[in-house]
């Protein structure tokens, strides 16, 4: 061992280089990550705030207009230029609503399904299609909607809750197929998918440990599923929740070919309405005159703010209704 | 990498081949003549294959805005500029805009109501009644006597219409608007309007696809629309008191009606023209021109495609079922080409 002493000495030295190369090599890695990362999340943040900002400005011929006034009046007149937003934040809110209503049960049913009850691959296929629907294009759905759906519900449907239901005031009136229900019918199929995907992710990854637990306890299985994962995936599934409904405030096409294009506020769910999302595409690129334009983009700023209103309170819902909730 | 630098330099090398080889200009506007146009830009350019001329099919409304701001060369609407338009065009761009003219089309009724299989007629106090709303059932005094013969149901009649922005809608609504004083007075005439009553389809595809889903509905699409689609339409009676059955020749005639009266700068709407064999609910599409073009070449490159569309071009409107203009606006109409500087 010729080479004895300077291996000693070498050995001697690499701990402290190794241990300093590696803190150097670190910290410009994990620089270089927080860097990157940081530029990911701030350009997102900037192109929201920048889309805020471009709203805001173009529409400032309407706002100086119609002032606050333009959120509480029903009228949409381009001729006479008298332009309101009411029925169409109603529509947006009664559409998106109906279609959260149906796509929860419905989809956090099939999560549950999917996550704790099916065979694996039984699972793994379903899921599969599922997240095949949620690539389908709207302009699909909008057709499906008219020339299957709407026949549907005119013919089974609404003569059945009409029969049953039909002292709300909310299903009186005549049902000439386009109306707030059938987007609303529409828009749940086209949510689902968000919902399914995501909550039955959470659900899978809720650890096996806590089931046992339950499990020991003496809990059924669908008591383990219902008390205990469900409620520790529930920050996953209201995620999926928002998710959802954000797809569902911002869809235009398929919206736009069922609810009716009425700019008017009916109770009944039956009557036809409009959508924020569904007027800007319909009218934007006939718009002829600045106020016409400015107009509607004042709508598309009403809707950033109705979604951003919605998914706050729905947020403080989550807060004031759940344990979780309460401890954060 | 190296893959992606190899195609980037491919694509670099073809984007400055094709700009060596052609001269292009874009047009924007008027979904209405899409058809005809992309068959126009495709068939000059094989007649010209070192000119490229690319239409986009935006809409009129939107075609306006981009021939008004210059970021086309040239611009498409179904409904005229008004006159605050213009001033508009010649405060921002310093000279006049000029109408062309190029083919023409018509909007027909089509309806759905059980039991009635021939064709209905409509009185346009009919049209107008039902929407504006005062008509509302389909046995009403003023359909049931314009139809002997026809029994019409006591139902209520679902009034359908366009939901977005349209060339097809002014063409309906100006015609309401010459029928009935209320129409011009409460409504008025647009791309798109404040509707008294009904539901709105979106697109040609939607009111079709409403009205047919719906039992006693009416709406209204493009004749090229109908036609292509094999879709039943209602017979309008004209000014002569002549119920007729919009075609081809009813609708050319509608322009030979109005030639008369043709003012100089060709914005001139000929609904309701006069005339025994007229189809009431006619229209023009119109080219949108800047009087002065500052690049020579694209300026020889715009008059030698306008007067290319306006004589040779013609040929190519009836098969697609499109009117062709009358000979005696065309001529008119080359005259003003000539004056594009």
């Amino acid at each position: 061992m010729a080479t004895g002493p300077i291996v000693a000495r070498s050995r001697a030295l690499t701990p402290w280089v190794r241990a300093r190369s590696f803190l150097r090599h670190a910290l410009t890695l994990d620089a270089a990550a927080y860097t990157l990362t940081l530029l990911a999340a701030t350009t997102i943040f900037l192109i929201t705030l920048l889309v805020c900002y471009e709203l805001y400005i173009q529409s400032a011929l309407a706002r100086e207009t119609f002032g606050w006034k333009f959120l509480f009046t029903q009228a949409w007149n381009p001729i006479t230029e008298k332009f309101g937003a009411l029925p169409f934040i109603y529509g947006t809110v009664v559409t998106s609503a109906m279609a959260l209503l149906i796509a929860i049960p419905q989809g956090l049913g099939a999560a549950i399904f999917l996550a704790e009850m099916a065979p694996p691959h039984l699972s793994d296929a379903l899921t599969f299609l599922i997240e095949l629907l949620a690539a389908v294009p709207s302009v699909i759905y909008g057709l499906l909607g008219i020339f299957v759906l709407v026949p549907v519900l005119d013919n089974f449907v609404v003569p059945a809750l009409q029969s049953s239901l039909g002292f709300l005031p909310i299903f009186k009136g005549v049902f000439y197929g386009v109306s707030y229900f059938s987007a609303g019918v529409v828009l749940s199929i086209m949510i689902i998918p968000f919902i399914v995907s995501v909550s039955r992710e959470v659900l899978l990854a809720v650890p096996l440990d806590q089931r046992e637990a339950s499990m020991a306890l003496g809990a059924s299985r669908w008591q383990t599923t219902w008390r205990v994962v469900v409620p520790f995936a529930l920050k996953g599934i209201t995620g999926s929740i928002f998710l959802a409904l954000a797809r569902a405030l911002g869809e235009t096409m398929a919206v736009t070919m069922v609810i009716g294009n009425t700019p008017q506020i009916k109770v009944s769910l039956l009557a036809s309405g409009y959508s924020i999302a569904a007027i800007i595409a319909n009218e934007f690129t006939e718009a002829a005159g600045d106020l016409y334009t400015s107009a509607l983009i004042e709508l598309a700023l009403v809707l950033f703010a109705v979604t951003f209103i919605i998914n706050g309170l729905a947020r403080l819902l989550i807060i004031a209704t759940t344990k979780q909730g309460a401890q954060a | 990498m190296r893959k992606f630098m190899i195609v980037l330099t491919f694509l670099g090398i073809l984007a400055a081949s094709v700009t060596l080889a052609t001269t292009s200009i874009v047009g924007a506007g008027s979904t209405f003549t899409y058809p005809i146009m992309s068959k126009w830009t495709n068939q000059y350019f094989k007649l010209h294959p070192d000119v490229e001329i690319n239409y986009q099919s935006i809409g009129s409304g939107g075609g306006i805005k981009q021939v008004t701001e210059g970021t086309v060369d040239f611009g498409a609407t179904d409904g005229p500029l008004d006159d605050k338009q213009l001033a508009e065009f010649k405060q921002k761009r310093g000279s006049n805009v000029l109408h062309f003219p190029t083919v023409l089309g018509g909007v027909v009724p089509i309806y759905n109501v059980p039991g009635v299989n021939g064709n209905l007629k409509f009185t346009p106090a009919a049209l107008a009644g039902i929407y504006l709303g005062h008509i509302t059932k389909w046995n009403d005094s003023e359909l049931t006597k314009a139809n002997p013969g026809i029994s019409l149901p006591p139902h209520d009649i679902v009034v359908m219409h366009r939901s977005e922005g349209s060339g097809t809608t002014y063409c309906w609504a100006d015609y309401l608007s010459k029928v009935s004083p209320e129409w011009k007075n409460n409504v008025g005439v647009g791309t798109a309007i404040s509707w008294p009553v009904g539901l709105g389809g979106k697109g040609s595809e939607g009111v079709t696809g409403l009205v047919k889903q719906t039992p006693y509905s009416i709406g209204y699409v493009e004749l090229i629309y109908a036609l292509q689609n094999k879709l039943g339409y209602g017979d309008v009676q004209n000014l002569s008191g002549k119920f007729i059955h919009a075609d081809l020749a009813s609708v050319t005639a509608a322009a030979a009606g109005a030639a008369k009266s043709m003012p100089s700068d060709f914005r001139v709407s000929i609904t309701n023209a006069p005339g025994p064999t007229v189809y009431p609910i006619s229209t023009y599409t119109w080219l949108l021109v800047p009087q002065k073009i500052s690049d020579p070449i694209k300026k020889k490159i715009v008059v030698g495609f306008v007067h290319w569309v306006l004589t040779e071009g013609q040929k190519d409107a009836e098969p697609l079922a499109y009117a062709p203009l009358p000979k005696s606006v065309q001529a008119k109409e080359l005259k003003q080409l000539a004056t594009v500087q």
